[in-house]
C-alpha cells in the first residue's frame, strides 16, 4: 500500500489520493444535492458542478493555506475543494443557522472569509475583480498569498472581465484568472458570443501569461496551476489558466440543457475527470480496489451525516435577523 | 484648531489615518503624482509611495470592484472616483457586492471600503458631471452614506469611515473644496448618525446637507435681519440618519423645510419629510417644504443650470411659507 509504481514525473500518492477524494466528493454532493433539491429540501437556485469537478481539484490541490480564492454562481465544487465543511455546506443549502452564511446566503453565495474563501456570486464575473482586490490587499501587506478567481467563458464577455485582470497586470499581482470554459452562458453557445472561442488569447492581449488545459484532466489542471502558482509567487504574476470543460447538464438543476448536442455532451462523459482523477491514482500507485471502495463509502457516509446534520439544526433566529435590519 | 480648506482637511484625514493604520491605501484616477484633481491627496504619494497611492487606468467598474475585494481580504481601500456620475460604472460592485456581503455571509464578512467622490451643480460641465445622486446609494440598504458640508466635518467623517467596517460612499460636493473653516488638530473623529446644528434658531427648521448648507446659511443669515430664527441642521451622514435631532427640532419649531440639490423625484428629502410625517405629525404647524433640483437633467448654459437646483431665494421663499408669512411677502423675493 502506498508505494507508487514508476511513472515518470508522477505526483505522490498523497496528491494523488487527495485529488480524487476531492473531485469525487464533489461529485457525491452535487448528485445528493440535486436529489435534496428534488425532494424539496432545498429552495432557490443550485447550479450543480458535475462534468467541471477536475478544475476546481487541480488548482486548490496546488494552493496552500493562506492563499485565497473567488468562485462562481456554480460554487459548491470550489468550496469543497478548497477544503470547505461539507456539514455547514449542506446546513446552508438547508437554509439552517449552522450553514456557513447562518442560512442568509444559500448556495450562490457560500463564503467562508477565515480561510480566504472571499465567496461564490450571484453576478457573473464580479469574483474577478475581488479576487483582484485581494491580491491587492495581500501586496499592500506584503504578504505571498496566490489568489485564484474561478471564472467562466460567461463572464469573459463581461467588462469586469478585462478591467480587473489589466489592473493585476500593471500592478504584477499574484493573482491566477481560471476560465472555466465549459463552452454555454446559460443556454448560449460560445461560439455565438464570442469571435475568438480561444479565450487565453485574451490574456495574451494585454501581456498576461496565459495557458489553455483540459479542464477535464484534473492532473493536467493540478500540474498547470503549480507553475502558475510559482510564477506568481515570483511577483511575475498574474496568470490566466483557460480550461476547457463541458457540463454534464444544464445551466442549473431545472434546466434540461436540452440545447446541448449528444454527441458532444457523450465525448466529455467519455472523458469524465472523476474517472481519470481514479485511474490515475490507480495507474500511478499501488492502490487497492478495495481501498478505493473504501474512500468513495467514506465520503457518501459523510454527505449523509451532513445531511442528518443539517435537518436536526435549528432554524435561523428571527433575533439575528431584527438586529440586523436595525443596523441598516 | 487652524483655518483649513476642505480638501486640506480631506488631505489631514487620510494622512492621519494611513500612518496610524497600514492596511489603509489609496487608488483612483490621477490621484499619485498629480495629487488628484482636487488635490486631495497631494504629497501623499510621496509620504507613503507607490504600494498605498496608486494611479488606476479609467476602469471605474474594475477599480471599485477591486476596492471591495481588498476591504473583503481585510484590507482599508480608499477608492477616489472623479465624478459620482463615473461610479454609476461600478454599481454593481457598489449594490451586489459591497453592500451585500455581511448580510449574504451571515454577518462573517465585512468591507471597510471607502469610495470617495464628488458632486454637484455649479461648475459648467454639464449634465454628465453635475449630478447629486446620493438618492441611489441611500435606497441600497448595507451602504453607509456621508456628506460633509464643512471642513471639519470632511476630517472627522473620513477618519470615523477609515475606522468602521461597512462600505462607505463619501460623497463630497465639488464647489466645497476651496471653502475654509476651523479644524481641530490630530484626533477629530465625527460618528456617523450624529447630525449637527450648524445655526440655532426657533421659528422654523431647515434640514440640508453638503453645499446646500453653506447656501441654507446665508438665506438665514438674511431671514434674521427680518426678525425669522432659522435652525439649521445637518445630519452629515444621512445613512446613519440622526432622526432624533431632525424629530427635536421639528418639535420645538413646529415647521421644517428640507433643501436638497438633488432633483426631487425619489430623493433623500422625501423620505425624510415621510419620517416627519409620521414621527412628527402632531407638532407641526404647517406643511414640510422641499426645496429641491428640478426633474430634469443639469443643463450647461449658467442660467439654465442655476434653475435647475435651489437657490438662495427659493429657499427664503420655502421658509417664508412654512412660516405663513404670506403672498406679499413672497411677492417681495
Amino acid at each position: 500500500m502506498g508505494d507508487a509504481k514508476p511513472v515518470a514525473n508522477a505526483p505522490s500518492r498523497e496528491i494523488l489520493e487527495k485529488i480524487f477524494r476531492t473531485a469525487y466528493k464533489i461529485r457525491v454532493f452535487e448528485t445528493e444535492g440535486i436529489k435534496l433539491y428534488r425532494q424539496g429540501l432545498i429552495r432557490g437556485y443550485f447550479h450543480p458542478y458535475l462534468g467541471q469537478e477536475g478544475i476546481a481539484t487541480g488548482v486548490c490541490a496546488a494552493l496552500k493555506e493562506g492563499d485565497y480564492i473567488a468562485s462562481t454562481h456554480r460554487g459548491h465544487g470550489h468550496c469543497i475543494a478548497w477544503g470547505a465543511d461539507v456539514k455547514k455546506m449542506v446546513a446552508e443549502l438547508l437554509q439552517k443557522e449552522t450553514g456557513y452564511c447562518k442560512g442568509y446566503g444559500g448556495s450562490m453565495h457560500i463564503a467562508d472569509i477565515k480561510t480566504g474563501n472571499l465567496g461564490a456570486n450571484g453576478i457573473v464575473g464580479a469574483g474577478i475583480p475581488l479576487g483582484v482586490g485581494a491580491a491587492l490587499a495581500n501586496q499592500v501587506r506584503g504578504s505571498d498569498a496566490v489568489t485564484v478567481t474561478f471564472t467562466s467563458d460567461g463572464a469573459s464577455n463581461n467588462g469586469t472581465f478585462m478591467e480587473s485582470l489589466n489592473l493585476a497586470a500593471i500592478w504584477d499581482l499574484k493573482f491566477i484568472l481560471v476560465v472555466e470554459n465549459n463552452q454555454y452562458a446559460v443556454s448560449t453557445k460560445i461560439e455565438e458570443s464570442t469571435r475568438e472561442t480561444d479565450l487565453y488569447k485574451r490574456g495574451l492581449a494585454i501581456g498576461v501569461e496565459s495557458h489553455q488545459v483540459d479542464g477535464n484532466d484534473p492532473l493536467a489542471v493540478y500540474r498547470m496551476t503549480q507553475e502558475a502558482v510559482e510564477t506568481c509567487r515570483k511577483g511575475k504574476g498574474p496568470v490566466l489558466i483557460e480550461a476547457v470543460t463541458f457540463r454534464h447538464m444544464g445551466h442549473h438543476v431545472n434546466d434540461p440543457g436540452k440545447y446541448m448536442p449528444e454527441d458532444k455532451l457523450a465525448h466529455y462523459k467519455s472523458r469524465d475527470p472523476v474517472d481519470r482523477a481514479r485511474a490515475a491514482l490507480k495507474d500511478m500507485t499501488s492502490i487497492a480496489d478495495a481501498e478505493i471502495t473504501a474512500i468513495e463509502a467514506e465520503i457518501a457516509a459523510e454527505f449523509s451525516a451532513a445531511v442528518a446534520f443539517s435537518i436536526a439544526s435549528p432554524e435561523v433566529s428571527a433575533e439575528s435577523f431584527a438586529a440586523f435590519a436595525a443596523d441598516y | 484648531m487652524r483655518e483649513l480648506m476642505y480638501r486640506e482637511a480631506l488631505r489631514e484625514a487620510l494622512d492621519e489615518e494611513m500612518a496610524r493604520d497600514p492596511s489603509v491605501f489609496i487608488i483612483g484616477e490621477g490621484i499619485a503624482e498629480r495629487g488628484g484633481s482636487y488635490k486631495v491627496t497631494e504629497g501623499l504619494l510621496a509620504k507613503y509611495g507607490p504600494g498605498r497611492v496608486r494611479d488606476t487606468p479609467i476602469a471605474e467598474a474594475g477599480m471599485i470592484g477591486v476596492g471591495v475585494g481588498a476591504a473583503i481580504a481585510g484590507a482599508r481601500p480608499v477608492v477616489e472616483i472623479l465624478y459620482v456620475d463615473f461610479a454609476m460604472l461600478g454599481m454593481d460592485m457598489i449594490v451586489n457586492q459591497a453592500a451585500k456581503f455581511r448580510l449574504m455571509t451571515g454577518g462573517e464578512g465585512r468591507v471597510p471600503f471607502i469610495m470617495r467622490t464628488q458632486g454637484g451643480a455649479g461648475g459648467g460641465v454639464a449634465a454628465q458631471h453635475s449630478q447629486s445622486l446620493e438618492a441611489l446609494f441611500y435606497h441600497i440598504p448595507g451602504l453607509r452614506v456621508v456628506m460633509p458640508s464643512t471642513p471639519a466635518d470632511a476630517k472627522g467623517l473620513l477618519k470615523y469611515a477609515l475606522r468602521q467596517d461597512d462600505p462607505v460612499m463619501f460623497l463630497e460636493h465639488k464647489h466645497l473644496y476651496m471653502n475654509k473653516g476651523m479644524v481641530p488638530e490630530g484626533e477629530h473623529i465625527v460618528e456617523f448618525g450624529k447630525g449637527d446644528i450648524k445655526r440655532a434658531g426657533s421659528d422654523v427648521t431647515v434640514v440640508a446637507w453638503s453645499n446646500m448648507i453653506p447656501r441654507t446659511l446665508e438665506a438665514a443669515e438674511e431671514l434674521a435681519a427680518e426678525g425669522i430664527s432659522v435652525e439649521v441642521i445637518d445630519p452629515r451622514t444621512l445613512v446613519p440618519l440622526d432622526r432624533a435631532m431632525i424629530l427635536n427640532s421639528v418639535a420645538k419649531t413646529r415647521r421644517c423645510v428640507i433643501v436638497q440639490e438633488a432633483n426631487r423625484r425619489g430623493g433623500v428629502a422625501s423620505d425624510i419629510s415621510s419620517i416627519i410625517m409620521e414621527e412628527a405629525f402632531w407638532h407641526l404647524d404647517a406643511p414640510v417644504e422641499i426645496v429641491a433640483g428640478l426633474d430634469v437633467p443639469i443643463p450647461f448654459n449658467l442660467a439654465l443650470e442655476q434653475a435647475s437646483v435651489p437657490q438662495k431665494p427659493g429657499i427664503k421663499a420655502a421658509i417664508r411659507r412654512a412660516l405663513h408669512l404670506g403672498p406679499a411677502a413672497m411677492a417681495a423675493e
